[in-house]
């Protein structure tokens, strides 16, 4: 492996670094129409009238669109394969408008001042209705998020517009009662996380305008390039022909951008216009009226029998998915079967949920997508059934967790091929020290320290579904070209995916030139979702480079007038074995555009049956402040079950990046909303993501399993990452003060607030 | 209202209405490295140079850059390059949408700190926010940089 396993820099890196313009607004034409939304002040209410016609009179004004304009078929913004498990819920511009922020009308002009001139003068007349605000009462409410006849669920996944309901299941292994009546000890909890921003640093944006074939072409940040021209093609009611759609740069995503949250805007005022049209999302409408985490309140009910052998696990999630059901019956998934099979002795097993619509802003997907808050709460419940044990919560870690070669009933029955867990659990006890550390350390001057833990796991991909394809060519010279369909958003998958086909194709990196994400002409891909773009289609770009080469060797022999069975490919040229005569790929390359009938090029895809979920550790060490319930950040150690690793460097990155994202989701960050439903966190002002001087040092290491349906052994990275930090940080407040935090985010308010009850 | 400014070296004037900030007019002029995360100055995404001192360019207006010295990373573009590839090596690029005013602030901030400590960078720095690192590569980046720049390997 020359490259595989390498530290290398991003292909893209050069033009990142010095600033060139590479992302959607950059690139966007300069006489694009300015489109924005109009939102509504409510949290449910009808529009009864629209009235225009003054705010069209200011000079540049171009449109209005109202609900009149849009045609009136559902759909579901959720970047998620055909059939969607997403409820179709929602219309471009609906009547009814479901959260404070939900678009009232499209507003397109030629200047942004023209536009926010106008915006002021659009005069909206509301019926103001009631709103389901409190999730928890959400179930059967006798106010009705979607009470529209046309709303459809087309998966089975236990929706009832009805009942406010977007999804619901029971399922389970063994028998759980009895299970629990072998258990000594049985603890009992509720946790409750809540909504975050993924506060990707470039807000959602998106352009769009008619090609010279009479064609919508959309540029977008997205993570789901041909869900775009899915979503457009039923949303606009056109044919998904008529579109195109294709992915610049992207200042990252995080889940966020898997959702379709701004590209209908300008689609549908350049379809009235025929105009080239633009959205870019303040940060304010990023934090309003866009895609956050699910909140769910999570019940925990486990045992552990006398020798500290947990045996039984019941988890109920109740998951908000706000007024539309983007990710809805997806997400709630994960916090039971990507949180309970952590623990391998597990003999029986309980999961059920309920996902529930309210009037505020939809969720959708953050990284982590549900597991990071069953993680919280059943990582959170190990530490308390340890503390009813009265034994080291590692310890009992240690008895407990899964190991290589087990089955995962809770994981749909897979089995563990690949898991270091084990080892990433000594190596994380060794980093932070943890035999000497743990629980408390009182520092004399007012302040503890402590450690806490926390185990995690995540899947790669959506077994038997996500799918990713790429295509090699052999061009002239001989240099390669890798066409992609799953969307690079800053985490490299352009890079890793070059690396593997330089390996596989015995080359250099230089002799491979990427092509991001076009609808017209990458192959298909589901998408950079589900941790699945290095296993599912890395996979793709193994399986095509084992079938290029073939062809190379084929189409070497027939030039060299030899048989194939006796020819060879090295990467460099396709030797005759028996006499040693070669033509070289270069010469192949030339060869095969002159007079040519085929030409030289493969393409495979890859979907997996299973999904092998990555393992991981994480450590943290804090300093409490016993006065006020100041937590300080000391030390975060991470040990991490990725499989192979890829790319150490981007591999690093992502496990440091995800850790600070899952500190700020545990410290600090909150979606506020008043009593009406008006969501107060709308700006960096109030929603505080973590800066440099609030994460401490975190430290990483990999323990590398090997995956054997993985390229190269490789799993995921990229989700599991953000699932440590509010269970581990958790659990160290917990040792630190014996308050036991069972609410996000762990402010000191509530660590002071806690600690005056203990007294 | 007529603004006579130096941008990265070249004498340039602007017609800016009153109240407009130095962001939408360095866009306006071609400066696409200058990104805008927030419009709450919480991000540091803007920060460009306004006579050698980094300054974010949404809350600076246009009209108080008038006489003096703007620079962007367009015009600093050997020295990005050259940081940059310390930056890349450690992949603390990642999406790259928070590097142009990370940059420049870190190439503002060894101008002016002699030999800074490790918390004096984070405090220095503290202003630039970046999503996807958790910040730890960025340090590393620095700190080699920094070590090259001094020892000269």
């Amino acid at each position: 492996m020359k490259y595989v396993n390498q530290a290398l820099p991003k292909v893209d890196s050069k033009a990142l670094v010095t600033g060139k313009p590479v992302y959607t607004d950059d690139i966007a034409p300069k006489d694009c129409l300015v489109v924005k939304v109009l939102r509504s002040p409510y949290a449910h209410a009808l529009i009864q009238d629209i009235q225009y016609d003054t705010a069209m009179k200011v000079p540049g004004m171009v449109c209005v669109l109202t609900y009149k304009d849009c045609p009136n078929k559902r759909f579901t913004m959720a970047g998620q394969s055909y059939p969607e498990p997403s409820p179709y819920d929602r219309l471009i511009l609906d009547r009814r408008v479901r959260f404070v922020g939900d678009a009232a009308a499209i507003v397109a002009g030629e200047t942004e001042e023209a536009v926010d001139r106008a915006m002021k003068m659009i005069k909206v007349s509301y019926e103001v209705l009631e709103p389901v605000l409190d999730f928890r009462k959400a179930k059967d409410h006798s106010i009705l998020v979607h009470p529209e006849d046309n709303w459809k669920s087309l998966c089975p996944v236990g929706a009832d517009n009805q009942r406010n309901l977007c999804a619901s299941e029971t399922s389970g292994d063994g028998d759980l009662e009895a299970a629990f009546a072998k258990c000594k000890y049985i603890i009992e909890e509720t946790y409750h996380t809540k909504a975050n921003q993924q506060a990707m640093m470039e807000t959602f944006r998106t352009y769009t305008y008619m090609d010279t074939y009479g064609r919508l072409n959309v540029v977008s940040s997205t993570q789901v390039t041909f869900h775009v021209r899915r979503i457009l093609a039923t949303a606009l009611d056109i044919p998904k022909s008529k579109i195109r759609v294709v992915k610049p740069r992207i200042g990252g995503g995080f889940g966020a951008k898997q959702t379709v949250v701004t590209e209908v805007y300008p689609a549908l005022v350049t379809m009235k216009t025929g105009r080239a049209a633009k959205i870019v999302y303040t940060r304010e409408e990023s934090m309003i009226a866009s895609s956050p985490r699910h909140e769910m309140e999570i019940s925990v009910r486990m045992g552990a029998d006398e020798e500290g052998t947990i045996k039984a696990i019941d988890v109920y999630t109740l998951s908000n998915t706000g007024a539309f059901g983007e990710h809805g019956p997806t997400t709630v998934g994960l916090s039971g079967h990507k949180s309970i099979p952590l623990y391998g002795k597990v003999e029986a097993h309980r999961f059920a949920y309920d996902v529930v619509y309210t009037n505020v802003m939809s969720a959708g997907a953050y990284r982590g997508y549900g597991a990071t808050q069953g993680i919280f709460a059943v990582e959170s419940a190990v530490d308390e059934l340890a503390a009813k044990m009265n034994i080291d919560p590692v310890v009992l870690r240690e008895k407990n967790i899964v190991k290589e070669g087990q089955v995962m009933p809770a994981y749909y029955g897979e089995t563990a091929n690949s898991c270091a867990l084990d080892r990433c659990l000594v190596r994380a006890k060794e980093m932070i020290g943890w035999d000497e550390k743990y629980p408390v350390q009182d520092m004399g001057n007012g302040k503890v320290r402590s450690v806490g833990a926390a185990l995690a796991m995540q899947g790669s991909g959506i077994a038997g579904l996500d799918t990713g394809s790429v295509v090699i060519k052999v061009n002239d010279d001989g240099f390669y070209s890798l066409m992609i369909g799953a969307s690079d958003m800053g985490t490299g998958c352009d890079t890793i995916l070059a690396q593997m086909a330089a390996d596989c194709l015995d080359c250099e990196m230089d002799n491979i030139i990427v092509s991001g994400v076009d609808t017209d002409v990458s192959p298909y891909d589901c998408g950079s979702y589900a941790s699945s773009t290095t296993y599912v289609t890395g996979m793709a770009v193994v399986k095509t480079c084992a079938v290029l080469r073939e062809k190379i060797t084929a189409r070497g022999a027939e030039y060299l007038d030899v048989a194939v069975e006796e020819a060879e490919f090295d990467g460099k040229k396709v030797t005759h074995i028996p006499s040693g005569k070669e033509i070289s790929l270069k010469n192949i390359g030339n060869r095969v555009m002159c007079s040519s009938n085929t030409p030289l090029m493969a393409s495979e895809a890859s979907s997996s049956p299973v999904s092998p979920p990555p393992f991981m550790v994480g450590m943290a060490e804090i300093e409490l402040d016993r006065e006020t319930g100041k937590v300080e950040l000391l030390d975060y150690v991470a040990v991490v079950d990725c499989g192979t690793v890829v790319n150490p460097a981007l591999a690093r990155v992502q496990v440091e990046g995800g850790i600070a994202q899952g500190i700020g989701m545990a410290l600090y960050e909150d979606i506020v909303y008043n009593k009406d439903g008006k969501n107060f966190s709308n700006s960096f002002m109030q929603y505080k993501i973590p800066t440099r001087l609030d994460v401490g040092t975190v430290r990483v290491e990999f323990e590398s399993s090997y995956e054997p349906t993985g390229p190269f052994g490789a799993k995921s990275i990229g989700e599991i990452v953000i699932n440590t930090p509010s269970p581990a940080i958790a659990n160290a407040i917990y040792n630190a003060s014996r308050v036991r935090l069972r609410e996000l985010p762990m402010t000191s308010e509530k660590i002071y607030m806690g600690m005056q009850e203990n007294k | 209202m007529e603004i006579q400014f130096v941008l990265n070296g070249k004498k340039t004037s602007a017609d800016a209405a009153p109240g407009a900030m130095l962001y939408g007019l360095l866009r306006e002029k071609g400066c696409y490295s200058v990104k805008c995360g927030c419009e709450t100055t919480n991000c540091g995404l803007c920060t460009v140079w306004v006579d050698g001192v980094p300054t974010l360019s949404c809350a600076m207006p246009v009209a108080r850059v008038e006489g003096r010295e703007v620079t962007t990373m367009e015009g600093l573009q050997k020295e990005a390059e050259e940081f940059g590839s310390f930056l890349a090596a450690e992949g603390a690029e990642q999406c790259g949408f928070c590097s142009p005013g990370f940059i420049m602030n870190v190439l503002a901030m060894v101008r002016e700190l002699d030999n800074p400590s490790e918390d004096e960078i984070k405090e220095y720095l503290s202003g630039n926010l970046c999503r996807c690192t958790g910040y730890m590569g960025q340090l590393r980046a620095i700190q080699k940089y920094m070590k090259m720049k001094k020892e000269g390997v």
